[in-house]
Parts: structure tokens; sequence; C-alpha cells
């Protein structure tokens, strides 16, 4: 039999995303992938995961799944939903589960996760990944020309989810202690490459205003409202090649900052391109929330990507594990003299392998 | 950078920290655009640490790279030598022959495109299928392929308001220009006809038909013929293949797996 999860709720758009299908852009094929790789790589590392593996972003509203495996270990991570675990798909109450922590479910027991806040979206990752042919090399869900993912769409009711592996690990549970979800008070921009196609006030528009996200966006864009910026040329190029993080500005002037459905190529003026490390944050804002941004040299974004990329690369040394106790009472222990056995590195009488 | 007799100076224009556009033009042009798929070709002999991919589009290359292997001042400067003495590719993509239906009833805007351009409806069809199109770029949706130039009889602006909905194989001309809506989509072309080829067919392991670089000629099909080879795409029981060609383009400029 199949080790799956079952589908009982889908949730709002849940769909199956690693970090993206990259080397086909040339065919018209969009990257896709996780909007906040972050979270991504952070659920991932609490289940012991390769950081890239395929996990469901869940939006706004997360999925009830239920567990049709011997046993199956999962994480939830970004934004402040947490996972109920339910000892039926009906019932309700049971276990609560913080994000960024490991749970181990048994055959029969489901889980929900709840309405997201803090982020539009968050990465719930099953040990050992799940059961999806890569599409041109990745589990990425482009629902738009329905590929990758599970049948190239968003979940639905009744939707079995193979799991590569058929029961959990034996071990304990685990947890990323800290990760910094705050959202920077401006995101940073490189001007260009069509940045001459805009007034100086045009420009200064766009680095001097607070935007507001419009309902209206999703994975491809979001579309921003605010004061219009003032073109000084056409608005309209010869269609070129669009970056992750391109802020296109139709005739309009409103901007629309294009994230991982993004279509390959268009022909709108681009004013400017939000740097890599400041992306998986812009993933997470929610309708009328509010973005402004400040330009930084290509040198300072590089030096932020450096930042970043090590951000991402101490995750796997921070997942500690979950005390199962949730509160230690140390002098009860002292006196119960339950802890005159614990050993340390400084111990002479213990040398460590 | 020393500018090679084909060409005006490159402009390298940073779009962020993960990718830098390399423009050789201003226009939709065949020579530049036969610059552009030099570079990428180039760009994929060199095997340059840290590119990830290059997109061509009409004028420009857009080079998608690894900050954390190569900063963009070291790919600028990587990229001299490869502009440096740039001439224009031979002309050497794969050549299809697309059969199209200009039947009034998968051709709706063929009568308009008619009216406008003081033609009958079959001289639009003479003009269209008559001359072979080159494959400028690849874009809006997966496989839709940019083709040019159309016979200068067929040029017309975009529809005025554009279509919510597009159907799949839609041939379609705006500007100088020609095109088939892989997936149904919204579309503000004029649509002269339908092809029963699958430009997009996520059934098979790669999925698009065309390439930047490719040669197309459109084949007219009566409606019947149309119908016999939709239904047989679509049971995956007939895919079109190309003629000919040298090169094969698709496989793009990727370096790292």
């Amino acid at each position: 039999m199949t080790s799956a999860l079952r589908v009982v709720a889908p949730g709002l758009m849940t769909t199956l995303q690693d970090l993206g299908r990259a080397g086909y852009q040339h065919l018209g094929i969009p990257v896709s992938g996780a909007l906040d790789a972050v979270a991504l790589r952070a659920a991932n590392a609490v289940v012991g995961n390769p950081p890239g593996m395929g996990a469901l972003e869940i939006a706004y509203q997360g999925p009830t799944l239920v567990v049709e495996a011997d046993s199956v270990r999962l994480a939830f991570a970004g934004g402040a939903a947490a996972i109920d675990v339910l000892d039926g798909a009906t019932a309700a109450g049971g276990m609560r589960v913080p994000p960024f922590q490991s749970v181990h479910l048994r055959r029969g027991q489901a889980l929900r996760v709840g309405a997201l806040s803090g982020s539009v979206v968050g990465y719930l990752a099953a040990e050992g990944g799940f059961e999806a042919a890569p599409a041109l090399g990745s589990q990425s869900t482009y629902v738009r020309a329905g590929l990758g993912g599970f049948e190239g769409r968003a979940l639905q009711a009744a939707d079995s989810l193979p799991l590569r592996q058929s029961r959990a690990e034996e071990r304990e549970e685990r947890r990323l202690p800290s990760l910094d979800l705050a959202l920077p008070g401006r995101f940073r921009v490189v001007l260009g490459p069509q940045d001459d196609h805009f007034s100086e006030r045009g420009r200064r528009t766009l680095l001097g205003s607070t935007f507001t996200v419009s309902a209206a966006s999703d994975r491809m864009g979001m579309r921003l409202r605010g004061p219009a910026l003032e073109h000084c040329k056409s608005g309209n190029i010869v269609s070129d090649g669009i970056a992750p993080g391109s802020i296109q500005v139709p005739g309009n002037g409103l901007p629309i900052v294009l994230l991982a459905d993004r279509q390959t190529t268009g022909g709108y003026p681009k004013i400017a391109t939000v740097i890599a490390a400041d992306l998986p944050r812009l993933g997470r804002l929610a309708p009328g929330a509010e973005v402004a941004f400040e330009a930084v040299s290509v040198e300072a974004a590089e030096a932020a990507h450096r930042q970043y990329a090590a951000m991402l690369a101490a995750f796997s040394g921070q997942v500690v594990a979950v005390v199962a106790a949730p509160i230690i009472d140390e002098d009860a222990l002292r006196a119960a003299n339950l802890v005159s056995g614990v050993i340390s590195a400084h111990d002479p009488r213990w040398e460590p392998p | 950078m020393e500018a090679s007799p084909d060409m005006t100076p490159a402009r390298l224009l940073p779009c962020g920290d993960t990718a830098l556009a390399v423009e050789l033009g201003d226009r939709v042009d065949r020579r530049v655009s036969a610059l552009v798929l030099a570079l990428a070709e180039r760009l994929r002999a060199a095997a340059v640490a840290g590119v990830v991919e290059a997109v061509p589009t009409f004028r420009s290359l857009l080079i998608h790279y690894d900050p954390l292997t190569v900063s963009q001042a070291e790919l600028k400067e990587r990229l001299a030598p490869l502009l440096s003495g740039l001439r224009a590719a031979d002309s050497s993509g794969r050549h299809w022959r697309i059969p199209v239906c200009y039947h009034e009833i998968v051709a709706p805007d063929l009568a308009e495109v008619a009216g406008r351009t003081g033609l009958s409806a079959a001289q639009v069809v003479e003009a269209h299928s008559a001359v072979t199109y080159h494959v400028y770029m690849m874009g809006f949706l997966p496989g839709h392929p940019y083709m040019g130039d159309l016979p200068s009889e067929l040029v017309l602006p975009r529809r005025d308001s554009p279509r919510t909905v597009v159907p799949a194989g839609s041939v379609s001309i705006a500007t100088t220009l020609t095109a088939v809506y892989p997936l149904e989509s919204p579309g503000g072309w004029h649509l002269i006809g339908r092809t029963p080829a699958l430009l997009w067919d996520r059934r098979r392991e790669r999925p698009t038909m065309l390439a930047a670089g490719d040669h197309v000629r459109f084949q007219p099909v009566s409606l019947g013929e149309h119908e016999t080879l939709a239904a047989r795409s679509a049971a995956g029981e007939w895919r079109l293949e190309p003629e000919s060609g040298l090169k094969d383009h698709s496989a793009g400029v990727r370096t790292q797996a």
C-alpha cells in the first residue's frame, strides 16, 4: 500500500514547491518554486531533509490531511500558523504543535494547518519528501501550464499525496529556535535595467513613497497601489528577459514586482529589481501591507546575498532537539539526585570518541 | 569594450544581483537577433562558472547567474572577450513546417484582417504562408514563439481590446510578428488560424516544440485535416517533427546541473 497524506480539505491554494526549475527560461518556461525560500528551507531543516526538497506551499489557509502511512514526521514553517493534530479528520481539539517544530503522526491521525498570520505563505515539509515525478528537474507546481507538483495543480479534496517514506525515523522531535521573519523597513533594489525610461520624478516616486500590496497579487506578481511612476519614454519596450524581483511598470505607472511564477520575458519597462536577499520577505506580504524601497549598489546587493546564504547555511546547525518535558525544574532534579550521572566534555572520567 | 564591425557597443544592464542583461540593439531586427543568438552560443561554449542560464530576446541576452560563484563585475570581465569580435550567427536552427487551418471557424479575425489590409481572406492566407519566419525568441508563455517578419501587407497594430480567452493553437499576427498560443490564455493579437501541432505538451519530457533561432513555414491545411491531426495530437499519436536543421538551440546555455 502506498504511503500517503490524504487531503480532506485542500486549503486556499496549496501547491508542491521546491527551489524551482532553472534552465528552461529560454523556452518560455518560468522558474516557479517557493515564494519564501527561507521558510521552505527552515521546514526542511526541521525534518532533516535537504534544504531544497519539495514541500507543500500553503497560502493564507492551510489544508487538513489524514496520515495514510505507518507514520510520518512533518513540520510547518512560516507565518504564525500551528499544526493541530486531530484524532480523526473532523474531530476538534487534540495537540497543537508550534511552527518550526516537527511532529510524529501515526496512521489515521489528521492534521490541520490553520489560517496563517504574519506571512501569507508557509511550508509543510514531510521527512523524506513527497513522491512526485520531477518535471524538467523540479517538483515545483506551475499551475498555469499544468507543470510539476501533483498533476500540475493545487491540491483538491480527496487527493492522495504519496510520501517517499512509509514511516518516520525513530528519533526525537526537533525545532528551529529562532527565525527572523520580521519584514524590513525598506526593500532593497538595484535600479535598472530600464530606469532611464522614467523621469527623475518617476525614480524619486519609487524610492520616496510607500506603496500598498494590492489584492490582485499572486505567485506571478505583486501589484502595488500608490502614486504612479512617471515614464519619460513610452510605456512599452521591445520585449526582453525578466529577472526575479523585477519591478515592471506598465503605462498606468503602478509597479508590479515579479515573483516566482513570473513570465520569462515582457514588454514593460523595468525600473528596478528587488535584491535576492529581500525577495523571500517580499513573498510573505499580505494584501494591504505597506512596501517602501531603497536603492543599493550591485556590490551592496552581493554582500547582502552572501549574508543571506550564510544565514540559510546555518539552519541545519541551529536545529535542536525538543525537550520532552516542557518545564524542567533543575532544583527538583538535583534534589532527586537524578542529574548526578550527567556527563560533560570537561568530565575527566569521560573520554569522547 | 571593443565593438566588432557587426555591432554597436553592447550595454550591460544590471537586473538585481542575479541577472545581467546584455543589450545589443534597440529594435526587432534580424541582424541584432543573430548577434544575440551568437552571443548565447559563445556563452554556452565558454561554460562560464556561475552562469545558470541565458535567455535570448529580440535585442538582448539576459544572463541569470549565481552571485556566490561569480560577481557581476567578474561576469562582465568574462563577457568582454565573448563580445569582442562578435558576429551574426549563421542561420542554423531547425526547420519546421507547421500545419495551419485558416478556416473561418478557427480564424475569428481573418475577415477583419482582410478588410483592414485591403486583401481577400485567401490573399491573407497566401501571404502568411508564403514566407519562412525566424523564431526571434520564446516568452510570454511556455513554448510561445515570437516570429517574424510578416509580409509588410499584413502588418497591423494589436487589437484595441484583448480577448480574455484565446484557444491553444491559435495562430496570431500583430505588428511585424506572428505567433502561436501554446496554451489557452488571454491575448491581444489577431487570430487568423489554428494549428493542430502542440507547441506545449506537458506529457512530453521536453514539453516545448520551438526554440529561438528555428525557422518556421506555415502549411495551409483543410478543416478536416486539422481536425484529424488535432485528435491524433490529443491522443498522443502524432507530433510534429522538424524537417531539418543544423542545430537544436532548445538545449539552452545552462552550464550547471
